[in-house]
């Protein structure tokens, strides 16, 4: 008898997530034993607005297949005001993504406060099943980092 | 109009309140014009040029022509006054080294119109009218004007000059122009369609930089795309990934500074529609945070330089327009 | 001289494509031509050059060199190559032909490149004679006859029909196998095309253009010229010329980290960049005048010095279509000679 292994696909999502609020909602999911995939990698920026068009598009060619920005709720920056910049970036940015074809579900940006573990929790859930539905990003690929 | 502008520069020379002249040269051919300093009434007389082919936004040239020594007459076209005052708005014009003369502009002739049209061995051009009579090397054609113009002449936002110390002419109005109709029909499409359509065109792209360097608005010393450290740095096209991230981050980096003056569009070798680019997020900023207009003014702040606590959120875009 | 009616056409592009790949200038979707490899169907452009030259078949704008795969710390080093296929390009111009020996002599010659020799050695050319010469055009300059192309395979189109005259072997064994297709002719249409074609030529704007003043010349004196400086003002700075252009041949050499490993490749390279030859210390030319200078003394200077006085242009007027601000070859000749008189 011959066993076919079935690749599973599992995406890899990359989450900018803003120290004060979101990486900290992070930090109180993990300490209440709130179940989110693996698949969710964490990088941790001093706010929302520090996050570049630039690190988005390098995340997907660096491999992932989602990519989501958590950061403080607006009015709650701890910078008074950078998520605000970062609202109008992101709308933008995710705006144009769309009109080059590029599945518009790939990106989202998503404010957690510290408190809010349990929307940390389900909000990567509910991402990483929207990516694992959508499939491998294959639009924004960079095929040498593929093999 | 060339003589007249001759002899504004040669006047403004002679007076003593400029010493050089930023303008345009002749070439050997009908249409192959290149931006000139002219230091003296002789080099005027001889090589100034002003007729259908004088495309060139001469704006940036400033940045580097106004940190030197004494005053430079300009001639700026009611689309380059706008990348101008936006130059002045970012501080990279020095304002008292130059001295603005509004010029007005009928649109400019896009060679690759003519080419498109199998006009070949172009020798010499004539205006008739609203027509061209253009004759080549193999027999002369008539073409009406409007199918010789560039697209951003045929849907030109302006007439009207923002900034200038002198006017030659009348002034004109803000037009009410199509310029979005384009980025419309992209938007109807289906996200395949998009993606088809967007990667047929960057597949071209020969990352020559033609439409970085001439853009009034990318005037960082250094760009990122050229900096090794920066580990984006890519001279080549390579992968499809590197012409998707250049042309996105370009634009991105332009984004509510861009006064569309299609300058990248015209100088783009294999013909890529870039101004579609910047004009979707043009259209973007209207829609999401009103109507703005990049060099309309020195005064107010670009949109991506404000917020309002009321602004729409990224999620907007899964629920807007475009089909599925 | 063979002959192959029009109405075959087709058919003799399926049945060299049936064999090998089969490229020629094809009109892209933003109407300007362009090498595209030949399927069903597809329509061979005739109208003029195409955007880029030819010299992309054998050096490529981006290839892998080879591959670095790191495991602990041992270093392996993979050869990346693949065996390469036969192709045909059909509808090169004379300039473009010529273009390959100048480049021959850069990349043939000791260390040859192998990357490049083997692209040489798969690829068979059937050059195309030019019936309508434009007004860019000065391949005459350079001692080309845009009526009889060099080649491995030379072709004339007159209204009714394809004629074919092999000129290498490689090119000889083309056309056998193509032979029941193809039927003996008499040259006389071809004359009457060149003959007509040459009248052309003799009227175009640039057909008097002479290398002249550069032949044998003292090259700091041209290097030291004033005119530099008003030639290269308005340069952009941009690489348009330089990739479009068929003869150039700078390139630059990275490396890519994936990640997982390192894959180095080569990238043409423009020596209108700013980062054009940096090297740790720094880059020997630091201004765009000095940069822009690098380009024309290299093909008009440089090369000539190097290769028995033969230029490193061969006329195909793309940087005088191309260039954003109409900056070009041609001027910056007529500039240094008029410097003179």
């Amino acid at each position: 008898m011959q066993v076919n292994e079935i690749k599973e696909f599992r995406p890899k999502i990359v989450a900018f997530c803003c120290n004060w609020c979101s990486y900290a909602g992070a930090d109180l999911a993990g300490t209440n034993r709130l179940n989110y995939p693996s698949d969710v990698k964490i990088i941790r920026v001093p706010c929302s607005c520090r996050v570049n068009p630039m690190f988005i598009l390098r995340a997907f060619q660096r491999g992932a297949d989602g990519v989501i920005i958590c950061g403080c709720h607006p009015g709650d920056c701890h910078y008074t005001s950078g998520n605000y910049y970062a609202r109008r970036r992101m709308t933008l940015l995710f705006s144009m993504l769309d009109y080059l074809g590029i599945e518009k579900e790939r990106t989202r940006v998503e404010w957690v406060s510290a408190a809010e573990g349990a929307k940390f929790a389900a909000t990567m859930n509910d991402f990483v099943e929207t990516i694992t539905k959508l499939g491998e990003n294959k639009r924004l690929e960079d095929l040498r980092c593929k093999e | 109009m060339q003589r007249i502008m001759a002899e504004k520069a040669k006047e403004l020379l002679q007076n003593g309140t400029v010493n050089r002249v930023l303008g345009w040269k002749k070439g050997e051919f009908v249409y192959d014009i290149t931006p000139a300093v002219f230091n003296n009434t002789e080099e005027i007389d001889a090589e100034f040029v002003y007729d259908d082919f004088c495309a060139n936004n001469l704006s940036k040239y400033l940045i580097k022509e106004s940190r030197k020594e004494g005053k430079v007459l300009v001639f700026l076209k009611p689309c380059d006054t706008y990348s101008f005052n936006q130059l002045l708005k970012e501080h990279r014009i020095w304002r008292d080294h130059v001295y603005a003369v509004g010029i007005p502009c009928d649109g400019k002739i896009d060679l690759d119109c003519l080419k498109k049209q199998d006009i070949q061995g172009i020798v010499g051009i004539e205006t008739q009218n609203d027509n061209f009579i253009i004759h080549t090397l193999y027999g002369d054609h008539t073409i009406a004007k409007e199918d010789a113009l560039a697209e951003r002449c045929l849907n030109c936002k302006s007439k009207k000059h923002v900034i200038y110390d002198e006017l030659i002419g009348r002034d004109g109005e803000v037009l009410d122009s199509h310029r979005f109709d384009m980025v419309e029909k992209i938007e109807a499409m289906t996200p395949d369609e998009r993606f088809a359509f967007w990667r047929g065109e960057f597949s071209r792209c020969i990352r020559c930089n033609a439409c970085r360097n001439v853009c009034p608005a990318c005037s960082c010393e250094n760009c990122v795309f050229d900096n090794p450290k920066s580990g984006i740095a890519n001279k080549a096209a390579a992968d499809s990934f590197e012409e998707n991230m250049f042309h996105i981050i370009r634009a991105f980096h332009v984004a509510g500074r861009c006064t569309d003056c299609g300058e990248c569009s015209r100088v783009c070798p294999q013909n890529i529609p870039l101004h579609l680019l910047n004009r979707k997020f043009i259209k973007d900023i209207n829609e999401f945070y009103g109507t703005y207009q990049a060099g309309e003014d020195t005064e107010s702040r670009a949109p991506l330089n404000i917020y309002n606590t009321e602004d729409v959120e990224p999620s907007i875009v899964y629920k807007k327009g475009g089909n599925h | 001289m063979k002959k192959l009616s029009l109405a075959n056409l087709d058919a003799f592009f399926a049945k060299i494509a049936d064999k090998q790949a089969l490229y020629m200038p094809i009109e892209n979707k933003a109407g300007q031509l362009q090498f595209q490899r030949w399927t069903e169907g597809a329509k061979l452009s005739v109208g003029c050059n195409t955007v880029r030259s030819a010299k992309d078949f054998f050096f490529p704008q981006t290839e892998n060199l080879v591959d670095f795969k790191v495991k602990g710390k041992e270093i392996e080093i993979i050869d990346s190559r693949t065996e390469k296929e036969d192709f045909v390009i059909f509808g090169v111009r004379a300039c473009d032909v010529r273009s390959f020996a100048i480049l021959d002599k850069v990349f043939l010659s000791n260390p040859v490149d192998t990357y490049y020799k083997s692209r040489r050695e798969h690829g068979t050319i059937i050059s195309l004679a030019c019936t309508h010469p434009e007004e860019t055009c000065f391949c005459r300059t350079f001692g080309i006859d845009a009526t009889q192309p060099e080649g491995d395979v030379a072709s004339w189109i007159t209204e009714d029909a394809v004629y074919f005259q092999p000129q290498s072997d490689k090119g000889q064994k083309l056309l056998e196998k193509c032979g029941a297709l193809l039927e003996e002719a008499d040259e006389s249409p071809v004359l009457r095309q060149k003959q007509q074609t040459k009248t052309y030529l003799d009227k175009l704007p640039l057909a008097t253009l002479s290398t002249k003043h550069f032949e044998n010349k003292d090259q700091l004196e041209v290097f030291n010229s004033e005119k530099w400086a008003e030639l290269s003002e308005a340069c952009l700075g941009c690489g348009t010329c330089t990739f479009v252009c068929p003869t150039c041949q700078c390139y630059d050499i990275r490396d890519f980290d994936t990640g997982k490993g390192i894959k180095r490749f080569r990238c043409w390279d423009s020596c209108m960049y700013s980062d054009f030859t940096k090297m740790a210390g720094g880059q020997p030319r630091l201004t765009q005048l000095e940069r822009f200078r690098q380009r024309f003394m290299h093909k008009l200077v440089y090369f000539p010095i190097n290769n028995d006085g033969e230029f490193g242009c061969v006329g195909c007027g793309r940087c005088l279509k191309k260039c954003p601000i109409s900056m070009n070859i041609v001027k910056v000749m007529k500039t240094l000679e008029g410097e003179e008189k």
